[in-house]
């Protein structure tokens, strides 16, 4: 059964327009749609009566490209766990609800456009170690490291981090720490992450606190809205190699 | 024009070798005045800039999405060949090689595809020392699966996101030298045209997505790794934002376009549920490891699946090809797939009237025989995924898949170096047409895009700019160049005519109609009668896109509708080559199949007195016309056959 939806959309033309919230409707919505389906449907009718769009990220829309990034009824990816907003499907919502879409709300992330935040802040946290120092060509063959099966999937557990942001979005002192360290651990839990471990530690944290983002009080929030669910474990991990790197002096 | 491959002499293992060694070298002091445009940061550009960059040179990267990470790259599932044979199964860089030549066809080069799997090896030993966390065993060494067209277990995986981590891999040693100095980036940036001094490209015109700005950049050479072309057809597995036009504009300004038609449809797709529907998802080809294909052997049974006792089901792969069973190429999975469905015993709930569209792929065996856990721990993330968008358990209830366009092996024609015929012009990844002929093996596009940019690129880019005389780091062409405000020029203009349209139809809705006229008649099903039509139909359509088109906003800010329709105006004509090249091609190979050339059983039937060549269209001109050339393909090291997976 089609059911009709109301839109509470976040509307900013750009970066410094001021911005509001708008009453859109959504009638006639099948729920085997996907929620960003959902959206293109309104905007083709929006269009139709020459409205711009709303803009919003996406691209792979199956959850791994890290691209789209709503606020959906004030959780960052929408009700369901472990799933970005691309995979969230209307079958979630039911006929008559009211629906409000913001986009990432954080320090960090200004506004570019009605949903779309600039995420540059993370990019230059990775570039601040997110690295082994290897050159190509010249390393030794594949099986001459050994990594043991459980060391490999707890990397693994933490490098299924899309970068999305949706962990700093949801906590309320717009912290980046589950996202650095997911990086971090993922090296950390490696023999090739060895050498640099320290240094690496130590040069994306204080990045990550250049570029404006809160600190952790352990709210978990970051845990919970993961579409990943990369473990809070890796945060406490991090700040023991970051304390280890400063008594270290790395 | 002539379409010469520069494959290197002597014999097919000691060319790669022997090219290198002839390869000019540019002095370390000198490689900073160098300055390189990659355009695309998945694997194949990711790659190449960031060892171009390792090399010393002074390399700048654009991309359209906010991050380098983001590219298509990151949603490959299933995993990546190369030869090691850790397994000790009998593999070998020759099988490897022979496996990718016989999967495609026989319509791939042999020496660039010898080179490939001659890469394939070190291109493992750099990922796995750049920490990205492969699968593993339990003694700490690399653990394989098997994919279709191979008998060997050589494909690597990291789960089911091998895609993420072999980016998120090369995205670290691009963040490396972006912390250098080395590298810049321009995200949110589409190119939107190329720009020739003297027959070479020196540069490219782009605009910023967030601002509108349209931005004049000169190189000493440029790199295109922009992806495929798969979402001509509107529904496919490609992100919503993949696009045709950083190849299509270089192709406007005279680079060869080969093969457009070699597509490939992959069987193990989650089937159309909704005439809104924006994309397809793959399910990865790695299920086919454990899963089992089957429909119920009585046409129009509907039964719920567990109902239907093992007798009464056709596991027709396994039936038709006993030796390959469920690991069949992707061609050959997909029309064994779709002749079923046509036959009337498809599976799934009726879609609008239309036939029902899918085939079972089972994992009861599998979770008997190893533990609903190894299962698991194999393809829990592609389990979830098929939950969340059909809201069926697959641990219970067998998969619904179907057929789905999934990749384009055509693309930019390249030489061996993988320069396109345009000087300076070098093409990397799924945007050229190089080394999967008529259809690529799984695990195989993520191989060769590392390949191209680990350890292709990074040789024949710098032999260019050492070979080039006029590129002397003293005589840079500077931006202000009148080919650049030419360009610039005629881009404003195009950008200008799109807002000016003023019609009434979405773009959305057009892109949509064309997607409808390439499935029908360039998808699985080709004959004469349907491409003819199409050719009627495209260029229509394409009238109606610029007569009738609503093109919302202006230039000078964030404008999705202007994003779309600059990409859709050129699949509108991409659309058209590919369907005159189908036409062309009078005869049946891999994934390009005509109902005119199949042999008794349905098989594909070549024709390789009249077609072991490659098709290679030059753009012609503005009234959008083509000339079709052809580079003949030779085989010295392997033998033309009827492919038999049987
Ligand atoms: C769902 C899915 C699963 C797959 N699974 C596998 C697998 O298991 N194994 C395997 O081997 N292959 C797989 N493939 C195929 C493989 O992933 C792709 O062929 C390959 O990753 C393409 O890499 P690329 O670097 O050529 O292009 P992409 O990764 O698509 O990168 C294109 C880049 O170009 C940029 N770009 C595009 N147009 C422009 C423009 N106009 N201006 C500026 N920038 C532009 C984009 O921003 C992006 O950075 C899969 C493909 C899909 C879709
Ligand atoms: S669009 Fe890629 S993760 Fe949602």
């Amino acid at each position: 059964m089609n059911m009709n939806i109301t839109l509470h959309v976040w509307r900013q033309k750009g970066p410094d327009a001021p911005g509001r919230m708008e009453i859109i409707q959504a009638d006639d919505i099948s729920p085997d749609m996907s929620f960003l389906e959902m959206l293109d449907l309104v905007n083709e009718r929006l269009e139709a009566i020459d409205i711009e769009s709303i803009a919003f990220d996406h691209d792979c829309r199956e959850g791994i490209c890290g691209m789209c990034s709503l606020v959906v009824n004030g959780i960052a990816h929408g009700p369901e766990s472990a799933t970005t907003v691309c995979q969230l499907h209307m079958r979630s919502f039911k006929d008559g609800d009211a629906v409000y879409i913001e986009p990432w709300r954080a320090r960090a992330f200004p506004v570019i456009r009605d949903l779309i935040v600039d995420r540059e802040a993370f990019e230059r946290i990775q570039q601040a170690g997110g690295y082994v120092s290897i050159n190509c060509g010249g390393s030794p063959d594949a099986n001459a490291i050994l990594v043991p099966k459980p060391e490999a999937d707890t990397a693994m557990d933490a490098a299924s981090c899309i970068g999305c942001g949706a962990c700093v979005a949801s906590c309320p002192n717009g912290s980046a720490m589950l996202f650095v360290a997911a990086k971090i651990g993922q090296f950390a839990h490696l023999p090739q992450g060895q050498p640099e471990r320290f240094r690496r530690a130590r040069r994306m944290v204080e990045q990550m606190e250049t570029e404006g983002f809160g600190a952790c009080t352990n709210h978990f929030e970051c845990e919970a809205s993961c579409p990943k669910e990369v473990p809070i474990k890796f945060i406490s991990e991090m700040n023991r190699d970051f304390i280890k790197a400063v008594l270290k002096g790395e | 024009m002539k379409f010469d491959a520069k494959i290197p002499e002597g014999p097919l293992q000691d060319k790669w070798t022997k090219a290198k060694f002839d390869l000019k070298l540019v002095n370390p002091a000198n490689r900073r005045k160098y300055k390189i445009i990659v355009v695309g940061s998945g694997l194949a550009g990711g790659s190449a800039a960031s060892t171009l960059a390792e090399q010393g040179f002074d390399v700048h990267c654009f991309f359209y999405q906010d991050s380098p990470r983001r590219a298509h790259s990151i949603a490959a599932q299933g995993g990546i060949n190369a030869a090691k044979n850790y397994p000790n199964d009998g593999d070998s860089i020759w099988r490897l090689f022979y496996d990718t030549v016989k999967g495609g066809d026989y319509r791939s080069r042999e020496a660039n595809v010898y080179r490939l799997s001659e890469v394939s090896n070190a291109i493992m030993d750099q990922c796995v020392a750049q920490g990205i966390p492969f699968a593993r065993e339990y003694g700490g060494q690399l653990d394989n699966r098997s994919f279709g067209g191979a008998q060997v277990s050589r494909t690597f995986y990291a789960r089911g996101q091998t895609g993420q981590q072999l980016l998120l891999g090369a995205y670290s040693s691009y963040n490396r030298q972006v912390d250098k100095g080395n590298l810049k980036s321009y995200p949110r940036t589409e190119m939107l045209d190329i720009v020739k001094v003297d027959g070479h490209a020196r540069g490219i015109i782009t605009r910023n997505l967030v601002t509108g700005d349209i931005e004049r950049h000169a190189a000493d050479v440029v790199v295109i790794a922009t992806g495929g072309y798969g979402n001509v057809f509107f529904l496919s597995t490609n992100a919503m934002g993949c696009n045709a036009t950083a190849a299509w504009r270089a192709h406007r300004k005279g680079a060869g376009f080969a093969n457009p038609c070699f597509t490939q449809i992959h069987p193990t797709c989650i089937p159309k549920a909704s005439g809104h529907q924006s994309k397809l998802t793959l399910m990865s080809e790695s299920l086919r490891n454990d899963g089992r294909v089957w429909v119920p052997k009585k046409a129009g049974d509907d039964r719920h699946p567990l109902e239907i006792p093992e007798d009464e089901r056709d596991y027709y792969l396994e039936r038709r090809y006993p030796s390959f069973g469920n690991l069949v190429p992707r061609d050959v999975a997909s029309r064994a797939a779709k002749e079923r469905c046509d036959a009337g015993c498809g599976v799934g709930p009726d879609m609008d009237g239309e036939q029902k569209n899918a085939v079972y792929l089972d994992f009861a065996e599998a979770i008997e025989r190893l533990g609903k856990d190894v299962v698991e721990d194999r393809y829990g993330n592609l389990f979830q995924m098929y939950e969340m968008i059909t809201d069926e358990n697959p641990y219970e209830v067998p998969m619904r898949i179907f057929p789905a366009v999934h990749y384009t092996m055509g693309g930019l024609w390249v030489d061996y170096n993988l320069e396109s015929n345009i000087p300076g012009l070098f093409v990397l990844g799924e945007a050229n047409f190089s080394d999967h002929g008529a259809n690529r093996l799984g695990a195989s596009a993520l191989m060769q895009g590392l390949a191209d940019g680990y350890f292709v690129a990074s040789a024949t880019v710098p032999d260019y700019l050492a070979r080039e005389s006029s590129m002397k780091a003293e005589d840079k062409i500077s931006p202000d160049h009148p080919a650049f405000l030419e360009a610039e020029g005629a881009l404003k203009a195009r950008i200008d005519q799109l807002l000016s349209i003023n019609g009434d139809r979405t773009v959305d809705s057009i892109h949509k109609e064309l997607g409808e006229i390439m499935q029908n008649h360039c998808g699985m099903d080709r004959d004469r009668v349907g491409l003819e039509k199409a050719l009627k139909l495209i260029p229509a359509l394409r009238n109606e896109f610029w007569s009738n088109a609503k093109v919302l906003g202006e230039n000078e800010s964030y404008n999705t509708s202007l994003e779309k329709a600059g990409r859709v105006a050129d699949f509108l004509e991409l659309a058209e080559l590919m369907c005159k090249d189908a036409l062309t091609r009078e005869e049946s190979c891999g994934g390009h199949c005509r109902a005119e050339h199949e042999t008794p059983e349905g098989e594909a039937k070549r024709d390789d007195e009249s077609f072991t060549h490659v098709a290679v269209w030059e753009f012609t001109g503005e009234d959008i016309a083509w000339e079709r050339h052809q580079e003949e393909l030779a085989y010295e090291n392997v033998k033309l056959t009827t492919r038999s997976y049987k």
